[in-house]
């Protein structure tokens, strides 16, 4: 199991795995924002939390695509499966491998870009917090949304359409810890409800991506 | 160790393939997959393998035995040879890879991405990948596309050897490899079409 995350990660970090795609989207995302929506520092400092939410969110799914279909293509899903490894144990790592080298950087990166946003100052530990409880759920919700379009042709459009209703739980109570914070209120509720979906979605979801993927590999 | 199969029917995108195979395979034997092209040479092997189940009757002895090699070799273009064949050695629990790089002449290359490694040399780093898993029953899908005659060679003397060590091995190829093992023709088990019966009839 340590072999395949590590497998994962060097490749990640390996030319043209895709290392910093989400990233640099999510950079994109928020120094864009104050452009449009014009320079009212209160005005951004208001919908700062969700847009920081949304950024981080859609750098997530931008990167779910690769997440199983290289394998796939490769061959090497298939020598996995018959492999000693359990197909949980297999998917529960490609969701972790995800999470470290997509989320763990969005959650770093957040309060920097929080600065752009003019994010209340309460609101900075919040929202790495908030982050750092949500981002786990999207990476394993993420990879069911792979198992499910694995081996489909440009599988990216219908992984999105699939993922996106799942990720919006998520979303709302994430976005919501961060914008109580920043505005000072008690965030136990959202922060509560957040972490019951998360730890939901990692003890769930990997029987059923495993189960897809076993149908899919047929 | 021993691979039995028992009126075996088998199935690619539901429509059935092979039926009525039966037999088995003993450690130290090869068993040679023959049979035209779309026959269902690659579905019987990804069934024994257990990536697909079977439409009805039984494989014993095969849970946990089988390293399975499929037309693609699982290799990633951004590892070398070294890494990407001990990546395999720990996923199946096991360490040294020297043996296979020695049996597939692959030292030379051990510090080459995979990426930039020829058709043959490519295989020839898949095929090595079976000596790492150290498993019993090897299921090897035309392992000698895009081989040359001496890696054929490499490719034959591993078998023999994995043989030797009480092994078994069950090959489709179209060529000959010279093991002395039982030559298993599936032309014969093709699926026949089913009569149409009287439900179908009383739509025709």
């Amino acid at each position: 199991m340590i072999a395949l995350l590590l497998r994962d990660l060097k490749l990640a970090f390996r030319a043209g795995g895709g290392f910093g795609l989400g990233l640099a989207f999510f950079l994109i995302v928020t120094v864009l924002v104050p452009f449009s929506v014009g320079p009212q520092s209160s005005l951004l400092s208001t919908i700062a939390p969700g847009v920081l939410w949304l950024g981080a969110l859609l750098a997530c799914l931008l990167s779910l695509d690769r997440l199983l279909a290289l394998d796939w293509e490769d061959g090497s899903l298939d020598l996995l499966a018959t492999a000693p490894l359990p197909l949980e144990a297999v998917v529960s790592i490609k969701a972790l491998a995800h999470w470290i080298t997509t989320g763990l950087p969005l959650v770093l990166a957040a309060p920097f870009l929080g600065v752009l946003l003019n994010l209340p100052v309460p609101g900075f530990f919040w929202l790495v917090i908030s982050l750092l409880v949500g981002t786990p759920a999207m990476s394993v919700i993420g990879t069911f949304g792979a198992a499910l379009t694995v081996g489909l042709k440009r599988g990216g459009l219908l992984l999105s359409l699939l993922v996106l209703p799942l990720y919006v739980p998520t979303l709302i109570f994430g976005a919501e810890v961060a914008r109580r914070g920043a505005t000072g209120m008690e965030t136990q509720t959202p922060l509560l409800m957040l972490a019951g979906i998360t730890a939901a979605t990692i003890a769930l979801l990997p029987f059923a991506s495993a189960a897809v993927l076993r149908i899919n590999l047929r | 160790m021993t691979l039995t199969v028992t009126d075996l029917a088998i199935t690619r995108g539901c429509i059935p393939v092979l039926e009525g195979l039966n037999f088995s395979l003993q450690s130290g034997q090869a068993l040679i997959l023959r049979g035209p092209n779309g026959i269902g040479k690659t579905t019987l092997l990804r069934t024994l393998a257990g990536l697909q189940p079977a439409l009805s009757g039984t494989i014993d002895g095969a849970e946990d035995q089988i390293a399975y090699a499929s037309h693609s070799d699982g290799l990633k273009p951004t590892l070398t040879v070294v890494e990407n064949l001990t990546f395999w050695a720990s996923v199946f629990g096991t360490d040294d890879v020297q043996p296979a790089l020695d049996a597939f002449a692959l030292n030379e290359l051990s510090d080459r991405h995979a990426g930039n490694l020829s058709a043959g040399q490519k295989r020839r780093l898949g095929l090595a990948r079976m000596l790492v898993t150290g498993r019993p029953i090897w299921m090897l899908d035309e392992p000698t596309v895009s081989l040359d005659k001496s890696a054929v060679q490499m490719f034959a003397d591993t078998v023999r050897a994995h043989l030797g060590q009480g092994g078994s091995a069950l090959i489709a190829t179209h060529i000959d490899l010279g093991l002395d093992g039982a030559v298993l023709d599936v032309g014969p088990n093709k699926a026949k079409p089913k009569p149409i019966d009287d439900f179908d009839g009383g739509f025709l």
